[in-house]
């Protein structure tokens, strides 16, 4: 029930005389004295969200123009601080570091040298593990959406990865991939898996998508509930064949909650941190932006500003790729507007 | 004749048709059995790595053998260096504030978004799904250190100050859709009936509101009580989380990974999860998938 449909004033004021003229008048005036309402209800939110984000944003920005004080690790040579202008993000883009002899390329294995190879990891991780977790997603969400007896305890099944910390989801993968570990001593394998790039990579992927998948099934299955029984009666009784009704009705009409829900996976992959982290350490290729950006926080947290900045705006720049050129409008599905779409 | 064999065919039809809505059951049985293993067998290694032995840590016996709580007193010896009581007490502490501050302020606006018309709501909306894609690592650079300077480093705020930057979003884009869902006619109806507003809010809305509320509640307790990024970085010995213990535990033998204690403390942690996710399944469904699709 839309809010419009509602009696005017809660407080028992007078509804105005019916009549199209009055009526505008009173919604207007409902709509000014529900303004004042909700600003009270909706501003201290705001103050909170403005303290623990947009404050420390700002203020990473500022940061990020700064010099970092204290010896530089290159030359040796004491650095005062001060204004430092585009030089930070020079240091991280073109992975330039300041050596006696003036600005060359940081040396390798330096965290400096580290920016492009992390984006690649963080984008390479991102692209596989989406699509993985869109695929096994869909499926897992059209069998749990057929009736079935013991539906409800897949579905509750389904909940235990998600529910699980992702610090202990990487520490158990990480004891399943140890050397003698469970997996090897299945498939009668020796893989070092944490110890070069692509096994590092693939038990990384491995855990992260065992763990997210079901959120990612459960966000389609929503999306599959929406479709009425009868549109694929009446397909059927037209003769579309299994796969004819899932191209034509299922795929177009669960297009909006797919969207929303590659969406909602992809910016939480691209900050991708703790299972990397924990299970190598971010070694043999899978350290990710946040990892370079948490290990250069230590060593000078103006440089990490910098980077923290960047990958903001790399999140950002993908976000804003979705919604404007994909459809993918969280916002629309959220202020309901999103229902027409799909109905 | 004609008619025998209409009935004959339309038998044999019947047949067809049931037998294949068999095979079709049977793979859906079939789908669902790997599904739920696939989901649950890591889990179940992980418990049964936790009462095993340490000397037959990667015996691959798939039964409960070799059963000991050994592993569970080494998570909680203070002799070898863990202070896992202390961890799960602070990862209570900073959870449980997290969530009850977000829901004080959360509830409100959740309130008027569903509820009221204004200007900036779509903005509003917007800010609000976008501060919950946030990066973590954006803003714990700066208040690494805003707080080194603050002195704040091993205090609680230094950790449920960030969280909110998180749970605050999650928990109003979660009520809100919950709230827009509500029969708010009863309200008035009850009005109507001869209750004043606060009788009518006490009786009819709070009982409708509760079910989301708690729904709500777990979700952003689930989500404070998960996160490592933060609390890896701004948190001490004194307040470290038991996501960033179980990162870095310390076993009865030096320089060996104590994986089958680190399974014990998974277990312990995971464990109250897991009830009450299976317990309020239907719930943090619909929590989980408010919005997205509504």
């Amino acid at each position: 029930m839309s809010t419009q449909a509602q009696p005017v004033s809660r407080r028992g004021g007078k509804t105005p005389a019916a009549g199209p003229q009055n009526k505008e008048v009173g919604e207007d005036r409902k709509r000014k004295t529900q303004g004042r309402a909700a600003a009270l209800l909706i501003i201290p939110s705001m103050i909170v969200l403005a303290i623990v984000i947009v404050y420390p944003v700002i203020n990473a920005i500022i940061m990020s123009f700064q010099k970092d004080q204290g010896l530089n690790p290159v030359t040796g040579t004491f650095v005062a601080g001060g204004f430092a202008g585009l030089g930070n993000y020079i240091h991280w883009l073109f992975q330039q570091c300041n050596t006696p002899s003036g600005p060359a390329a940081c040396p390798a294995g330096t965290l400096g040298s580290q920016f492009w190879s992390a984006t690649g990891t963080t984008f390479l991780l991102t692209v596989i593990t989406v699509a993985l977790e869109t695929v096994i997603g869909f499926w897992m969400a059209v069998i749990m959406s057929r009736a079935f007896r013991g539906r409800s305890a897949l579905r509750a099944a389904v909940l235990v990865p998600w529910a699980i910390p992702t610090a202990v989801t990487a520490k158990l993968w990480f004891f399943i991939f140890a050397f003698d570990g469970i997996a090897n001593t299945l498939f009668h394998t020796s893989i070092l898996w944490t110890g070069s790039e692509w096994p590092a990579r693939s038990a990384i992927i491995i855990a992260d998508v065992w763990k997210t998948t079901p959120f990612m099934a459960l966000l389609i299955l929503a999306g599959l509930q929406i479709i009425p029984a009868e549109v694929y009666e009446a397909a059927k009784v037209d003769g579309a064949s299994a796969w004819q009704r899932f191209t034509q009705i299922t795929l177009p009409l669960v297009r909006p909650a797919l969207m929303v829900a590659i969406l909602f996976r992809t910016l939480d992959a691209l900050r991708m941190f703790d299972l990397p982290f924990i299970m190598t350490g971010g070694a043999n290729g899978t350290t990710t932006l946040s990892i370079l950006v948490i290990n250069q926080i230590r060593v000078g947290f103006n440089s990490a500003a910098a980077l923290s900045t960047i990958t903001f705006l790399i999140i950002f720049i993908v976000a804003f790729i979705f919604v404007r050129f994909l459809g993918a409008n969280a916002v629309a599905s959220a202020s309901g507007t999103g229902k027409a779409k799909i109905k | 004749m004609s008619t025998a064999t209409a009935t004959l065919d339309a038998a044999a039809a019947k047949s067809v048709a049931r037998r294949r809505e068999n095979w079709a059951s049977t793979r859906t049985y079939i789908s669902a059995a790997i599904i739920l293993i696939w989901c649950l067998i890591p889990f179940y290694w992980m418990i049964v790595t936790a009462f095993r032995d340490v000397g037959y840590t990667f015996d691959p016996t798939p039964f409960f053998t070799h059963v000991t709580w050994d592993n569970f007193t080494t998570v909680f010896s203070e002799n070898l260096g863990n202070h896992f009581a202390r961890n799960l007490l602070n990862s209570l502490i900073v959870a449980g504030v997290t969530t009850i501050v977000a829901l004080l302020f959360g509830v409100f606006a959740a309130y008027a978004l569903a509820r009221l018309e204004f200007r900036f709501k779509f903005l509003v909306l917007g800010f609000v799904l976008g501060a919950s894609m946030f990066p973590g690592v954006a803003i714990v650079t700066p208040l690494f250190q805003l707080f080194t300077n603050l002195g704040w480093i091993g205090t609680y705020q230094a950790l449920i100050i960030p969280n909110i930057s998180f749970v605050l979003p999650l928990t109003v884009y979660t009520l809100t859709s919950f709230f827009r869902e509500m029969p708010w006619e009863l309200e008035e109806a009850a009005r109507i009936d001869g209750c004043t507003q606060g009788q009518a809010f006490r009786k009819v809305i709070m009982p409708l509101a509760a079910p989301a509320v708690f729904t709500t509640a777990i979700l952003a307790f689930i989500g404070a009580w998960n996160e490592f990024l933060i609390a890896s970085q701004l948190s001490n010995a004194n307040t470290a989380t038991v996501t960033v213990a179980i990162a870095s535990f310390a076993g009865a033998q030096p320089h060996q990974e104590p994986y089958t204690a680190v399974m014990a403390a998974g277990t312990v942690v995971t464990i109250p999860l897991v009830i009450l996710v299976l317990v309020f399944q239907r719930k943090i469904v619909a929590g989980l998938t408010a919005g997205a699709v509504k």
